[in-house]
């Protein structure tokens, strides 16, 4: 009877190691730019939170907007002031859903072309969202990379007349990031 | 049995406790990371109108600054309430770092030279490291190059000189409301008489309320304390918009100063606006990044 429990645990346990394959990042890279002809505008931050569940496909991103860093401090501070209002809107999160993470082996090396589709929240304003990616393998660990476009307008970034031609309308988003088991 | 039946409990439990992790917000498994968070754009640009605000020139980046004051309102029509008349400044500030600025410039009235040192002491925060003001030292001379006005006495280069030593401390109370105190002492080598202080202390006061994203309403006053100069110099007072457009601050206001640095309208001002003694006027920053900072 004794041992029957114990194997009963133990199973309990052993099951709930393998449902808690989670893997996660604080250190993942978004970076974006709104290029046009007169301005370049690109930004960086290598701050970014990652979970993901690779036994369900939950991914979620997290990023502090002020985190952003720009070579113009100018534009740095207008991206938080004016565009992106960081203070009031601090953060801007991803959570979605890989369609087919079953794919993804993680005892063996391999590269997996996935689909995610999720909810994108930016200045407050949340749209949901699909976008293609890869996650490959590497001795235990998740490479992810993911380029989304967004529409300004389609999260009430609002920009001045003036200022129009210098700023592109669709912003281009490149995320990288490398996952570790979580523990 | 009983050792048994606890085994069975925490079993349960445990298995359960884990079926809901997964129901869970996934990244509140990784735990908030405190930060320490800047304060910045208290103000647009580093001047309030005459006064230096808390705000520094960030590093790399050249600022070109034109300043404009006209002629008083009480000129009246025949002067064409001031607009004949202007006096100018043209400066260069530039951030060595996003602590400390350096800036020279000339102004024509008095045919003046300037260069100021600023360097911020404190900085507002919240997060990891807490602090609830912005404070900046400000070091300022001045040469003022008019022909001497009696060529036949002993004349002195050093009489030329002008010094101002100003503590700026801020806060940027919200979003939309940022106030300062500037306390400030103004050392002129050569005084006119006996009775004028070679030493003035004075206490500036100024604020800004941002209207929307790109427009902020700015005031500033500066009090001298009694009994250090002359009986017709009064108090500085000015009110002014602040108008943003990406690179430029536009900076638009009435002021009873003529002169756009610290010795002169701190200690020469003469004009009040009780009489309509106002100048209207404008400063025009252009911001030109001369270092980038390197993304990688």
């Amino acid at each position: 009877m004794k041992h029957l429990l114990s194997v009963i645990l133990f199973w309990a346990m052993a099951t709930s190691m393998v449902s808690a394959q989670k893997y996660f990042t604080k250190t993942g890279q978004i970076s974006f730019n709104a290029n046009t002809s007169i301005e370049k505008i690109e930004a960086i931050n290598k701050s970014a939170s990652c979970v993901m569940d690779v036994e369900t496909g939950k991914i979620e991103f997290g990023v502090l907007v002020k985190g952003f860093q720009f070579e113009k401090a100018l534009m740095q501070e207008h991206f938080n002031e004016n565009y992106l209002e960081s203070s009031k809107f601090p953060k801007a999160t991803f959570k979605g859903q890989i369609d087919n993470y079953k794919k993804i082996d993680t005892t063996k090396d391999i590269k997996v072309p996935v689909k995610v589709t999720g909810d994108l929240t930016i200045h407050g304003v949340t749209k949901k969202i699909t976008t293609d990616g890869t996650i490959q393998v590497k001795s235990g660990k998740l490479q992810l990379s993911s380029m989304i476009n967004v529409l300004l307008a389609d999260y009430k970034v609002s920009v001045p007349a003036l200022v129009k031609d210098q700023i592109s309308k669709t912003v281009k988003i490149q995320i990288d990031a490398t996952l570790e088991p979580l523990k | 049995m009983r050792n048994q039946l606890l085994l069975v409990v925490t079993a349960i439990l445990f298995s359960i406790s884990i079926v809901q992790g997964q129901n869970d917000d996934l990244l509140s498994l990784l735990g908030e990371d405190e930060t320490t968070d800047y304060t910045n754009a208290s103000f647009k640009t580093n001047r309030v109108i005459n006064l230096h605000s808390l705000e520094s020139t960030a590093g790399g980046v050249l600022d070109f600054k034109i300043g404009h004051r006209f002629g008083t309102l009480n000129g009246g029509a025949y002067e064409l309430f001031g607009l004949d008349n202007a006096s100018i400044r043209l400066g260069l500030d530039y951030g060595i770092s996003d602590v400390l600025t350096i800036g020279v410039g000339r102004s024509s009235f008095q045919k003046t030279y300037d260069g100021f040192v600023k360097y911020k002491l404190l900085r507002q925060s919240t997060g990891k490291k807490k602090m609830p003001i912005t404070a900046a030292l400000l070091l300022t001379s001045a040469i003022q190059t008019l022909k001497w006005a009696d060529p036949d006495r002993d004349n002195f280069f050093s009489s030329r000189l002008y010094y101002t030593t100003q503590l700026i401390i801020g806060r940027k109370f919200s979003e939309a409301f940022s106030l300062q105190l500037s306390p400030t002492m103004v050392h002129r080598n050569l005084v006119k008489t006996n009775a004028e202080k070679n030493d003035v202390y004075a206490l500036g006061a100024a604020g800004r309320i941002k209207l929307t994203k790109r427009v902020a309403i700015n005031g500033e006053y500066i009090y001298l304390l009694p009994n250090q100069v002359s009986g017709d110099i009064t108090n500085s007072l000015s009110l002014g918009f602040d108008i943003e457009t990406g690179g430029h601050v536009f900076q638009l206001h009435f002021t009873n100063s003529t002169s756009m640095i610290e010795k002169g309208f701190i200690t020469e001002t003469t004009n009040s606006w009780t009489n309509g003694g106002v100048h209207f006027g404008f400063n025009v920053s252009r911001v030109f990044t001369i270092k980038k900072k390197k993304l990688e």
